[in-house]
């Protein structure tokens, strides 16, 4: 075999040296652009796995990288004048010069062969190879060249970052958080041996151009970091190396091979800087590609292999830094949060980690933001003990009512039997305010007879001490539909009843058409609702949650899907948020204890009410009195386009809570107490909705 | 769970007599039901008629769609379908049905296969209405067949939980099972669906001298349409008793109900080792 790889860096070293290794009557040749001692970037990180992945390679690179290695166990939190640190997450560092030159000698050793300073202009110039390997990074000519195939899709993120190296002294994995007039900065710096790190400072686009780096050459970028992070620098200088503002980019490819090509590392993929290093995926590139080639007699087939192996350990890899990225783009959202609270959202940012590993990995940290989170769910955050429960046991004020936990249990159309369950809320199923209200026959009216029933069941709740809270809605023009057992959404075929809406439009093809509300209908329903509210009061049920979600009447009202009126309730969100505001009021008046409010926080659908909106909707809603907000996602329009990815809820929980101030129940696929424990003490929820 | 079988409907050089007594040996085998594949556009046998033969020469074994591409066939002659076949088999049927993945499909029978997800879910509000209002018979009883949907997106999964009793899996190693069924029963719950969607998933083995081979062939050719993706399928064959029982435990353990594991060589041979493996 005769082997062409295009690009001398880890990715591409790597491979050429253990090709070789597998067969050294194989021709392997590496071309390179730049010189041999050129490297821009300063250190690598690996995890313990990916060592043991290099050690199985190749023992003698992996004794030389071992030789030459900073490790460390800490992750490092400067953050309000603060240092969280957190122990127990294992990495390892090395200078990229030195990795490459220890990669260069090696394949020197084995007769690899290594031509710097040429530079390529076409794929063909190795057209005699039987395999050429593009591992010349997410620019290189290779992946250019195969563009049509490769189906690249490239995300450019919105912040701006820029790598330095540092003479710092660092024990720790390092994030920097420091906000001065021109907005919020942050470092990412980590050890790559004992006197030397890599330090990137990144920031929202609009703070870097009012902090004028936008013009700045690279003495006065250097400058301008030193000063805002000379605490942290303590007389340490950063350093630069071609260093310049960048976007950071995402690649992804549908495919990594075509014919007798292939790519690895950077020229197949990239994930964002904020989880780790390129370097380490490139490398098990490298380490899967040479195996599968081992493995096959067919060139097609390895390459396949190849992909098949590495393209789900990738995509897995990009997801959790999409994850991470999406943080630190937001992070100005968490500036505020107290310091304990503040490093664990960041450490379960990916949600790769969560609290069980997170106490796994350091049970001291996890118990401090524990004592931290009871103490402050207590109202005396000085006061914390060494020993709490985990923040799912912590109690929750929710207006005047004080919930035992932040776990809440939703029956259904058995209330009685979360008597004795635990949790600190229990919600009711839909309860409709009026006969033509209901979503089915079978939805309950809050009628006398259903208060009487559910005073009942409110006792024995109570008895067990858990706080009740009543659903209370209108379904609007998702009525008349057949009992749940049956199906969601089937309309009745006989015996449905007259259905009303903001505007003239059935929920399904085949639903009832609705008959749009006059003035009289919403001054009626107003009156509804609050004489509604008013007899909640003797059922003894400790919250009413007002259903403004899921397509029912107040939601219809709100999105601009469903609510298409010219007159004061139709048009823009304040005309839409009428009527919702109006009912909203008058059960505020008449109801003193807690007041939950159920929003779609997002329809799903292009032209519909997003999350931006949302936002908009929980802030008056704070202004009118409610208390906390639960968001829950879709189901506005049948026809909507939902993306059910894990814990589909919390994303919108977490920006209402944290940037409209409001407390928030979250749900969506929290099925594990580890799902709530992780959300709660990370600050994305107030209180957590557990299903099955 | 229970585990199924698959006719070998897709098969090339399967005939009457062979599909009869692959049935009939299944029957009277470990298996819960028989499946069947759809295409239009491939050298197979038509699912309602294949199962309709496997029903006529078995009592016991339940017949399974996995699936039918619905927004190919006129929604009321689809229903007739399934509530003769569910009536003659004596309630055996469970209808499996999703849009497809195959654009040459839609292609060859002349339907637009733009917009099929939204006709599909039409035609799932209006299917069981079918079955039940009465005038298109046969009667059938407990509500028609057991319903079930696949597919993978956030529209398919609404529709499933919407309309249907469960969902179909398309197939993968345990672990993409076990992440999609999470995401089902969380889909169906957030749509205030009482209880807990059936699961079902699905496999393809080949066992004995010389069928690994045949079997890759096999698939690379079925799923020849999904581009270089037929090579990672055709990798996920099950070639080896290990295999296939690691396999029926990582589903079992992914919360499936009911796996059913497809020939990708014709002999009833490979039911006969199939059996030896699962008892």
């Amino acid at each position: 075999m005769r082997y062409a790889v295009l690009g001398g860096g880890p990715a591409g070293l790597y491979f050429a040296l253990l090709a070789k290794k597998a067969n050294p009557s194989d021709e392997v040749l590496v071309v390179e652009r730049n010189p041999p001692e050129a490297t821009f970037g300063w250190g690598v990180v690996f995890s313990e796995e990916t060592l043991g992945a290099l050690r199985d390679a190749d023992y003698e690179t992996y004794n030389e990288i071992g030789e030459n290695f900073a490790r460390w166990n800490a992750i490092d939190i400067y953050y309000r004048g603060t240092r969280i640190r957190s122990r127990g997450h294992v990495f390892t560092g090395i200078s990229r010069k030195v990795l490459l030159s220890i990669l260069q000698r090696r394949c020197r050793q084995l007769g690899v062969r290594l031509e710097f300073e040429r530079d390529v202009r076409d794929v063909a110039e190795f057209e005699y190879a039987d395999l050429i390997v593009g591992a010349d990074g997410i620019n290189g000519l290779v992946r250019r060249t195969y563009a049509e195939s490769f189906k690249p899709t490239v995300a450019v993120h919105p912040t701006k970052y820029v790598w330095f190296g540092s003479d710092l002294p660092l024990d720790a994995f390092t994030f920097i958080f420091r906000r001065n007039e021109h907005g919020l900065f942050q470092v990412h710096a980590y050890p790559f041996d004992a006197h030397m790190c890599t330090f990137i400072v990144e920031c929202p686009e609009d703070a870097w151009r009012r902090a004028g780096l936008e013009s700045a050459d690279e003495a006065q970028s250097i400058a301008y970091c030193e000063e805002l992070f000379a605490p942290e620098l303590r007389g340490s200088r950063l350093m630069s190396n071609r260093s310049l503002w960048m976007n950071f980019q995402t690649l992804k490819q549908e495919s990594w091979h075509h014919g007798k090509v292939v790519v690895l590392g950077d020229a197949a993929h990239t994930a964002h800087f904020s989880i780790g290093s390129g370097t380490k995926l490139a490398m098990e590139d490298s380490i899967a590609l040479v195996d599968a080639l081992r493995r096959h007699q067919g060139l097609a087939a390895a390459l396949n292999d190849y992909e098949m192996e590495r393209q789900p350990v990738v995509e897995r890899f990009q997801d959790a830094a999409l994850e991470s990225s999406n943080y630190f783009e937001q992070v100005g959202r968490y500036d505020g949060f107290e310091p304990r609270q503040f490093a664990f959202n960041l450490l379960t940012r990916s949600r790769r980690i969560t609290y069980i590993n997170l106490t796994q990995r350091d049970p001291d940290f996890v118990r401090s933001v524990d004592s931290w989170f009871a103490a402050a769910a207590a109202g005396s955050p000085d006061g914390a003990r060494r020993l709490s429960s985990p923040p799912m046991f912590a109690p929750f004020r929710l207006g005047a009512l004080t919930l035992s936990n932040r776990v809440a249990l939703a029956p259904g159309a058995d209330l009685g039997a979360a008597a004795c369950s635990g949790a600190g809320l229990v919600l009711t199923e839909f309860i409709s305010v009026t006969q033509e209200g209901r979503i089915t026959p079978e939805t309950p009216v809050f009628d006398r007879g259903f208060q009487d029933v559910l005073r009942s069941s409110v006792e024995r709740i109570h008895q067990a001490g858990s706080a009740v809270a009543l659903q209370l809605g209108h379904a609007g023009r998702r009525g008349a539909m057949r009992p749940r057992l049956q199906g969601i959404d089937r309309p009745l075929l006989r015996g449905g009843w007259k259905l009303m809406a903001p505007s003239s439009i059935a929920y399904t093809p085949h639903a009832a058409l609705p008959r749009e509300m006059t003035a009289r209908d919403i001054e009626h329903l107003v009156n509804v609702f609050e004489t509604a509210a008013r007899a909640a009061a003797a059922t003894g049920v400790d919250a009413i949650e007002l259903n403004m979600a899921h397509g029912y009447l107040l939601a219809s009202f709100i999105s601009p899907l469903t609510n298409l009126r010219r007159d004061a309730f139709g048009g823009p969100l304040p005309n839409r948020m009428r009527f919702p505001l109006l009912v909203l009021d008058a059960v505020r008046a008449a109801w003193e204890r807690a007041l939950i409010v159920r929003i779609s926080a997002s329809d799903w659908m292009p032209g519909g009410l997003d999350l931006d909106e949302a936002l908009e909707v929980a802030r008056l809603l704070k202004s009118q009195g409610a208390d906390a907000v639960h968001p829950v996602m879709g189901q506005t329009v049948w026809e909507s386009r939902p993306d059910y990815r894990r814990l589909f809820g919390i994303a919108a929980s977490d920006r209402i809570r944290n940037e409209a101030h409001i407390p928030t129940l979250a749900s969506g696929g929290i099925t594990t107490n580890d799902d709530a424990n992780t959300v709660l003490a990370a600050g994305r929820a107030d209180l957590c909705l557990l299903t099955d | 769970m229970k585990i199924g079988v698959g006719l070998p409907t897709t098969i090339s050089g399967v005939d009457g007599a062979l599909l009869t007594e692959w049935a009939r040996r299944a029957e009277a085998g470990p298996f819960n039901s028989l499946g069947v594949l759809d295409r239009v556009a491939y050298q197979n046998y038509e699912p309602f008629v294949a199962l309709s033969a496997a029903a006529a020469v078995t009592r016991r074994i339940r017949l399974a769609t996995m699936i039918v591409i619905a927004p190919l066939r006129n929604t009321v002659l689809l229903g007739k379908q399934a509530a003769s076949l569910d009536a003659l088999s004596a309630g055996r049927l469970t209808l499996g049905l999703a849009v497809g993945a195959r654009g040459e499909d839609y292609e060859v029978a002349r339907i637009e296969s733009r917009g099929r997800g939204r006709r599909f879910a039409e035609q799932l509000e209006e299917i069981r209405d079918i079955w039940e209002d009465g005038r298109v018979g046969p009667k059938v009883t407990g509500g028609g067949p057991q319903l079930l949907v696949g597919g993978s997106s956030g529209e398919a999964l609404a529709r499933m939980a919407r309309y249907a009793d469960g969902y179909m899996h398309g197939g993968g190693p345990p672990r993409a099972f076990g992440a999609a069924a999470t995401r089902a029963r969380a889909v169906w719950s957030d749509l205030g669906r009482p209880g807990q969607p059936a699961m079902w998933g699905m496999g393809y083995f080949a066992l004995g001298e010389g069928t690994t081979e045949t079997g890759a062939e096999y698939l690379r050719h079925y799923y020849a349409f999904t581009g270089p993706f037929a090579e990672k399928i055709a990798a996920g064959n099950l070639t080896s008793p290990g295999a296939i029982a690691d396999f029926i435990r990582g589903y079992e353990d992914a919360g499936c109900d009911e796996l059913v594991l497809f020939p990708t060589s014709a002999g009833i041979d490979q039911l006969e080792r199939l059996v030896d493996v699962i008892h």
